[in-house]
């Protein structure tokens, strides 16, 4: 704060001096109050969460109502299932669309392709179940894990595709040049050497998405619908970890809401492993080659 | 470099051996590069691969569009514009009106809005302009990761901790101080218009304070070094050096957590209560156009009633994404470089 110094030249006033005080006590202030509810979630997390954690809440299905015990495997799997389709959809495409963009399209093609997957990104989950619905479960007459897939795999694309522009165009045209100068071909150079320089970049964005998807549960409601049994079948309803803490949540029964926090807890804790990988990939340089 | 670029080097040994290990290693490897085929053609189909992948991107948002017409027709045939204006949803008659979804969605994005803008705004400045370094990074990790916690796991906590809060302590209080407005009157159910603006804005805080802090920076330091040079205290800084010039990319980022509330589901389902009524009083029940398609969707037992449904969901598509876009243009006005001067 140099101007509140009064020996200076410039005398401050006591009303101005007083207002910036005012105004620093505020925003730090508004820190404090949004800190709040990320510790108080955090910590109903681990409190509520670990105290209903067991090794039958990993290992066995839900058990009916009144029944206490059984777990959510099978959610946890059909998540894992869901995921695995989502991202054979999403990240194959979006980082083909990535390379593309950065590869072949700095021109009106490609502001059109960058503005349709900020488009693509700003949809309301809800209205990509929608979607899914439309095109999976009524070709298919029945809700399925695949069009779960199929709708987390549509809001994987475009954060994977424009983390995968953004760190391509990074890799320093030099580079590039140097792989044409020994006669290697161009589809070459882009894989084996543009793509692979920029490959810790890349595998933030494609987690990033990851993250994103793995707890979305309002895409899953219409499309994976859930499942109180294990199904492996990617053409029959799944259970899915953040469908089942929802149908928990709202459910009228102690049990279940006890369960309902061990299964937060449980994605939470993928959730914040992924997200916290990404920042030490993020912070360890995302290319190795340039700088 | 070159080699660091192939991604030879992963145990780096004594250097002379290193030397002729990279080499070695190197030119086998261009070896490999070398010998695929015919490079135009491979080159060609490379090409026409990765177009592929850009066309399914567009592919998507047209089957989106095309999905969300084509399965409301009936909905719009037998009730046009009016079924955003009617306020009667009638499934068993099939009667369908969409307004008192519109309202709630409304009411609560602003509510959201109302409280998180001054909170997130806060927030970016203080991490941009008054912290000390040390605590920056940590500070702009912790409110990312609220951005990270899934939307369901907001829903749980509300109902098990904001809402049993609100209904002890908060509602009757502000009842009994401000009852007068008529915002909050009858009986303090917890579960209502005001649970779900709560939760929505601790949603969109960290929404709108990463793209305004991304905002704040991307001003020019010698904007800050002129005002302080003309003898400003550090909060005059902000709001002249800083606050002025990044108003349209700030403007930007509450527009796209207005984008956000709206579209949001899990969390606000599980805690407004779900009734299609219009009431003044924030304590009330209400229902969103989101919260309306998860609840129903799965339900809808008519082809007009899913119709209707996705009719729903398209005007919700229309306006996020309008919103959505006049979000980045805002904020790209002022990241790309150019300060947006509103009246010079």
């Amino acid at each position: 704060m140099p101007s509140s110094s009064e020996s200076g030249p410039i005398r401050v006033s006591f009303r101005r001096r007083m207002m910036n005080h005012v105004v620093t006590l505020a925003a730090a202030m508004a820190v404090l109050l949004v800190l709040v509810p990320l510790t108080a979630i955090f910590a109903y997390l681990v409190y509520k969460g670990v105290g209903s954690l067991n090794w039958a809440f990993l290992t066995q299905i839900p058990k009916p109502v009144g029944e206490p015990g059984g777990g959510m495997a099978n959610a946890i799997a059909g998540s894992a299932l869901i995921l695995l389709i989502a991202s054979a959809m999403g990240v194959p495409i979006g980082i083909g669309a990535g390379i593309y963009l950065a590869e072949y399209a700095r021109n009106r093609m490609g502001d059109l392709v960058r503005f349709t997957a900020d488009v693509l990104n700003g949809v309301p989950s809800i209205v990509v179940g929608i979607v899914a619905y439309g095109i999976v479960v009524l070709a298919q007459g029945h809700f399925s894990a695949l069009a779960g897939g199929f709708a987390l795999g549509m809001m994987m694309i475009p954060t994977i595709t424009r983390a995968t522009e953004e760190m391509l165009l990074l890799v320093p045209r030099a580079i590039r040049e140097a792989a044409y100068g020994l006669g290697i071909s161009r589809w070459r150079t882009t894989l084996s050497i543009t793509l692979r320089t920029a490959t810790s970049g890349v595998i933030t964005g494609v987690m990033l998405a990851f993250a994103r998807v793995a707890g979305e549960t309002a895409p899953l409601l219409f499309t994976a619908f859930g499942n109180q049994y294990w199904n492996w079948k990617i053409n029959q309803p799944t259970a899915a970890l953040s469908l089942q803490v929802f149908t928990y949540a709202i459910s009228p029964f102690d049990e279940w809401h006890r369960q309902a926090w061990a299964g937060a807890l449980i994605l939470i804790v993928l959730i914040v492993i992924a997200v916290s990988a990404l920042r030490m990939a993020a912070s360890r340089g995302m290319l190795k080659g340039s700088s | 470099m070159s080699n660091r670029a192939l991604g030879a080097p992963r145990s780096p040994g004594p250097q002379p051996v290193v030397k002729s290990g990279i080499a070695s290693e190197a030119s086998s490897r261009s070896q490999a590069l070398l010998k695929a085929g015919n490079p135009r053609i491979w080159d060609g189909l490379f090409h026409l691969a990765m177009l592929a992948c850009a066309l399914c991107v567009l592919a998507l948002v047209g089957v989106i569009i095309y999905e969300l017409t084509t399965r409301s027709q009936l909905s719009w045939k037998a009730f046009g514009w009016r079924f955003f204006f009617a306020s009667e949803w009638d499934p068993v008659n099939e009667h369908f009106g969409a307004w008192p979804f519109v309202y709630g969605t409304i009411v609560s994005s602003l509510l959201a809005l109302f409280l998180a803008v001054p909170l997130a705004l806060g927030v970016a400045m203080f991490i941009t302009e008054m912290c000390p370094r040390g605590l920056q990074e940590a500070l702009a990790f912790a409110t990312e990761l609220l951005a990270a916690i899934p939307s369901v796991i907001y829903g749980l906590w509300a109902i098990f901790v904001l809402v049993p809060l609100l209904r002890e302590y908060i509602e009757p209080w502000l009842a009994r101080y401000f009852g007068w407005t008529g915002l909050f009157t009858g009986a303090p159910y917890g579960i209502g218009m005001l649970a779900a603006g709560m939760i929505l804005a601790i949603m969109v805080v960290p929404i709108i304070s990463s793209i305004a802090r991304e905002v704040m920076m991307a001003v020019p330091q010698q904007q800050r070094e002129a005002v302080l040079a003309l003898g400003a205290t550090r909060w005059e800084m902000i709001r002249i050096g800083v606050l002025r010039n990044a108003r349209a990319g700030i403007l930007g980022a509450v527009i796209l957590g207005l984008g956000r509330a709206l579209g949001e589901t899990m969390a606000v389902t599980m805690v407004i209560g779900n009734r299609p009524e219009i009431a003044a009083s924030l304590f009330a029940p209400g229902y969103t156009m989101a919260s309306v398609i998860a609840n129903e969707f799965s339900e809808a037992a008519t082809d007009t009633y899913l119709s209707a449904l996705v009719q729903v969901g398209l005007a919700l598509f229309l306006v996020t994404i309008i919103v959505n876009i006049l979000a980045q243009v805002l904020v790209w006005s002022v990241t790309r470089g150019m300060p947006a001067r509103g009246h010079a």
